[in-house]
């Protein structure tokens, strides 16, 4: 059955090195998610996998087979390319049973299978319609059915989502994941949504500049990112920028710009070190009475509101005048103005501490 | 600044409806009066003399055997061309080997080197001593229709190359990946994917190589020999035989050649226009073990080979075995007596001058009557079904024998102006040929560009022209460039046309005279290849500075 392994695999076009040295190991019937912006090499590695191009470096498994060598034909996957990439000079139904047929499989054969994958993605009508005849939607899932058609026990998947209308998406995405599950397929999945990714993944790899940063299941790289791009590329962080003044058996104090002291749970931070605090936008706590100060507590002013439905978000500036973000309940909270005076404050075991990048933090969360 | 108020006048003029549509009547007007009426008049006027030849049984049983040669030839090379371009055209794009661009530049080459010196480059390669046949001991391919074929498969091979290239540089690698990860070893994806969605290219190019072989007349002469004629021969010969001796006969012979020519080529257009897009590949089966087979290493490896030896051995040395007397010539006397232009060279400088002249001024004639009708065609300006007709009228000039087209416009103009000079006639045979060039290359860049943009710019307030001088033209230039050069270039390999409506002798022309006459003793084979030279020579100059001009990304 099939599990994916990378070993130290590099890729270069020219100067430009897209994969860099990435170790990387999938599941057998794994949803597995590689995120990133774009530009960060997912796509290069999802084509390496697939035989559609060669590593310049390193080795690729799929099962227990090194497939460096073997031509895409011969890798037993199935493909969805972000443009569907469906034949235009073949129907529907010519599109789905390409697979089998070219396999050598014969037409009563590729038939029964046409129509099963046909039946998986629930699109029977419409079969002798060419591609350019047909919605978006029902690209999608013609491009899903031929993949699924030719049974690949791998499903690769590159941003099949991009090019399709947000509710479309969002019903495609658990469809696909659904799929993938009732077949037992190991599936590996292209996206820069993160919500995209967050929604559909067993695991996940966020990558950045060739790199891969973090593997983890969603809640993991949500609740424990191990960097500053991990925290600020899935959901949303506000990174105060500060040094640690004492580190005590309760954890680390730190002093943020101004003067400010805040104190965090993270124990391996040496004193003097100068660090970035992030704090997710629904871990801070609003109060009205600002009388009433305590622990992580900062007083600020709201300077902006934005309903968006679900949520209320307010733009805070701290009394040291850094600007953070805070999410509410829009039903449970109670609401606050703009130009409203408040204490802002957090659970110290909430926050996220690192180290300071070199390069600055701008750079350091910049996708590109 | 002045010329900023004269545009501005101009584009004022343009947003008036009469104006715009005026100018656009114009081009279309001009286009009937000069290009398409004439030869089909010309025709026409002359069916009484059709008539008397009709019952002249060898001369009907001649011209039919060449007419038929002639198409035979041209299906024949046509088809063999887009065979054998096919796996060039793929070496070029797909390879991976750095030396491709070269090879990409090579097989441009034998398109730059003008007919007329691609013949006789062709005929000392492969008949006369001298050539590959010392190898075999005597003429290895003497003149006649085997040397015709390979002279058409030589010329027309260039054109097929580059229309695959084009098509697979634009295609989508997506489908044929998709093929692939679906389980289709390369060969199969190629088939059942790749060129079935690059097919209607693959019908453009056996239409260019269908209709170079049918019009080409000078280099075909050369190497035709004494006995082999094709439809461009015979119309030749009997101007020759028949032009002083019984001019009902040339006359009646030549109209019948050339309805019969324009009639079947037209004919034949249609069918592949037609049918073409309803041809299905077979795709339907496939063959996997033996396709597998065919796809891989050893496989490609004899293609690749077999490939590059088609290539080397019968397109690109014949072609430029000329170059060898020409080098030769140079450090001869011949050379001197070349520059000081004394004994035939005084004609050849002459004939040279009157190729490039002519060449110029069609190529700026053909821009000024053509853009606007680019423009009609692209953008539908009378509506769908109107453009759609003119577009396929405009091939029309591109389909038929250039001989048999100059024959019936020399019967036209001659009839209805009796005075006209020869050089209006010749500009007007040039200005008919290349047409379609010019006006294709154009609309098919104007259709590239989308509508959006001609909106936003009026949008954000151009006027018609405005938008032309600001939009269109700057994004289309590079294919006005090409359009310009390939009109360019054919009027300046031009033969067929030439002789039919002239006896003023352009450089094609001359080198076709000595090549005949060469059995008389003069010219020598050192004069005709230095000849070829100078042509290929100042052709290529000419190119190479007009590319160094348009520097960028247009291909001809």
């Amino acid at each position: 059955m099939p599990d994916v392994r990378l070993v130290n695999v590099t890729k270069r076009f020219g100067k430009i090195v897209a994969v860099n040295n990435v170790s990387l190991h999938v599941y057998d019937k794994e949803y597995f998610s590689l995120l990133g912006p774009s530009g960060c090499g997912k796509t290069t590695l999802l084509r390496l996998i697939a035989g559609l191009i060669q590593p310049d470096e390193g080795e690729i498994y799929i099962g227990d087979r090194l497939v460096n060598d073997v031509p895409p034909e011969d890798r037993d996957i199935g493909f969805v390319f972000q443009t569907f990439a469906l034949f235009p000079h073949m129907n529907s139904w010519d599109n789905v049973i390409y697979g089998p047929r070219v396999k050598g499989f014969d037409m009563e054969k590729a038939s029964t299978i046409g129509h099963e994958v046909l039946e998986m993605v629930r699109l029977h009508e419409r079969l002798d319609a060419f591609p350019n005849e047909l919605s978006g939607g029902m690209m999608q899932r013609i491009a899903v059915a031929r993949a699924l058609a030719a049974g690949a026990k791998l499903l690769l998947l590159d941003e099949p989502l991009g090019q399709l209308d947000a509710k479309v998406r969002n019903e495609l995405r658990y469809e696909i994941r659904r799929m993938a599950k009732d077949l037992e397929l190991t599936a590996i999945h292209v996206t820069h949504d993160q919500a995209e990714a967050m929604a559909i993944s067993d695991r996940i790899a966020v990558m950045k500049k060739g790199k891969i940063l973090q593997v983890g299941t969603p809640r993991e790289l949500y609740m424990k990112p191990k960097n500053i791009f991990v925290a600020h590329f899935i959901g949303e962080s506000n990174f105060l920028e500060g040094y640690v003044s004492k580190v005590t058996s309760k954890g680390t104090v730190i002093e943020l710009r101004g003067g400010v002291k805040v104190q965090t749970t993270n124990k391996d931070m040496k004193i003097g070190e100068r660090i970035v605090l992030a704090v997710r936008p629904e871990t801070f706590i609003l109060e009205k009475d600002i009388a009433k100060k305590g622990e992580n507590a900062i007083s600020g002013v709201i300077e902006r509101v934005t309903f968006e439905g679900t949520n209320i978000r307010y733009e805070v500036r701290l009394e040291n005048q850094d600007l953070i973000v805070v999410v509410k309940p829009s039903l449970t909270e109670e609401w606050f103005n703009t130009g409203e005076k408040v204490i802002v404050k957090f659970p110290p075991e909430k926050a996220h501490l690192f180290t300071y990048p070199e390069r600055g933090l701008r750079e350091e969360i910049a996708s590109e | 600044m002045p010329q900023s108020r004269i545009t501005e006048a101009l584009d004022k003029l343009s947003s008036k409806k009469a104006v715009k549509y005026s100018v656009y009547l114009t081009a279309v007007v001009v286009f009937f009066a000069l290009i398409f009426l004439p030869p089909l008049l010309g025709i026409i006027i002359k069916w009484g003399a059709i008539q008397e030849v009709l019952n002249q049984q060898d001369i009907m049983e001649r011209a039919l055997n060449a007419i038929k040669n002639s198409f035979l030839i041209a299906l024949f090379v046509a088809a063999v061309d887009v065979v054998a371009g096919i796996p060039m055209a793929w070496l070029i794009t797909r390879g991976k080997s750095k030396w491709l661009s070269v090879l990409d530049t090579l097989s441009d080459i034998p398109f730059i080197v003008p007919t007329a010196a691609l013949g006789y480059s062709l005929l000392l390669f492969w008949s006369e001593p001298g050539g590959i046949s010392e190898l075999f001991g005597g003429s290895l391919v003497s003149p006649g229709w085997v040397l015709v074929v390979l002279l058409h498969f030589t010329f027309s091979y260039p054109v097929v190359v580059r229309v695959v290239v084009g098509a697979l540089l634009d295609y989508k690698m997506e489908y044929e990946q998709a093929s692939r990860t679906l389980g289709a070893p390369p060969l199969m994806a190629a088939r059942t994917v790749t060129l079935s969605i690059i097919k209607p290219s693959l019908i453009a190019a056996f239409i260019l190589a269908f209709a170079r072989s049918i019009s080409e007349t000078g280099a075909t002469m050369m190497v035709a020999g004494l006995a082999f004629e094709n439809g461009p021969v015979f119309i030749h010969n009997m101007k020759t035989e028949y032009l002083e001796t019984s001019p009902a006969i040339y006359e009646g012979s030549t109209a019948f050649a050339s309805f019969i020519l324009i009639a079947i080529s037209c004919l034949i257009f249609g069918i592949i226009r037609g049918f073409g897009p309803r041809l299905k590949m077979p795709i339907r089966r496939v063959w996997p073990s033996f396709e597998r087979k065919l796809s891989y290493s050893k496989a490609s490896f004899t293609r690749n080979s077999v490939t590059l030896l088609i290539f080397f051995a019968i397109v690109l040395i014949p072609s430029l075995f000329v170059a060898l007397p020409a080098l030769q010539a140079v450090f001869t006397e011949t050379l001197p007596n070349a520059l000081s232009g004394s004994g035939i060279w005084g004609e050849y400088w002459q004939s040279l001058m009157l190729s490039y002249f002519l060449g110029a001024l069609v190529t700026i004639l053909n821009v000024i009557i053509g853009l606007p009708m680019a423009i009609i065609i692209a953008r539908r300006k009378f509506g769908a079904l109107p453009s759609a007709v003119l577009d396929l009228l405009v091939n029309i000039p591109l389909i038929v024998p250039s001989i048999a087209l100059g024959v019936s416009l020399r019967f036209f103009w001659k009839e209805t102006l009796v005075f006209v000079p020869e050089l209006l006639l010749l500009v007007f045979a040039h200005l008919a040929i290349t047409y379609p060039y010019l006006v294709r290359a154009m609309s098919a860049a104007v259709e590239r560009i989308s509508l959006d943009l001609e909106e936003a710019s009026r949008t954000l307030g151009a006027k018609p022209l405005g938008v032309f001088r600001t939009i269109i033209f700057p994004l289309t230039k590079y294919s006005l460039f090409s359009g310009a050069i390939m009109v360019f270039t054919r009027s300046v390999s031009e033969t067929g046309a030439t002789l039919a409506v002239t006896t003023l002798k352009t450089a094609p022309v001359v080198l076709v005279d000595w090549v005949k006459q060469k059995m008389q003793g003069v010219p020598l084979e050192l004069d005709i290849g230095l000849g070829c030279g100078f042509l290929l020579l100042f052709s290529f100059i000419i190119l190479l500075a007009l590319r160094l001009i348009v520097k960028g990304e247009g291909r001809y």
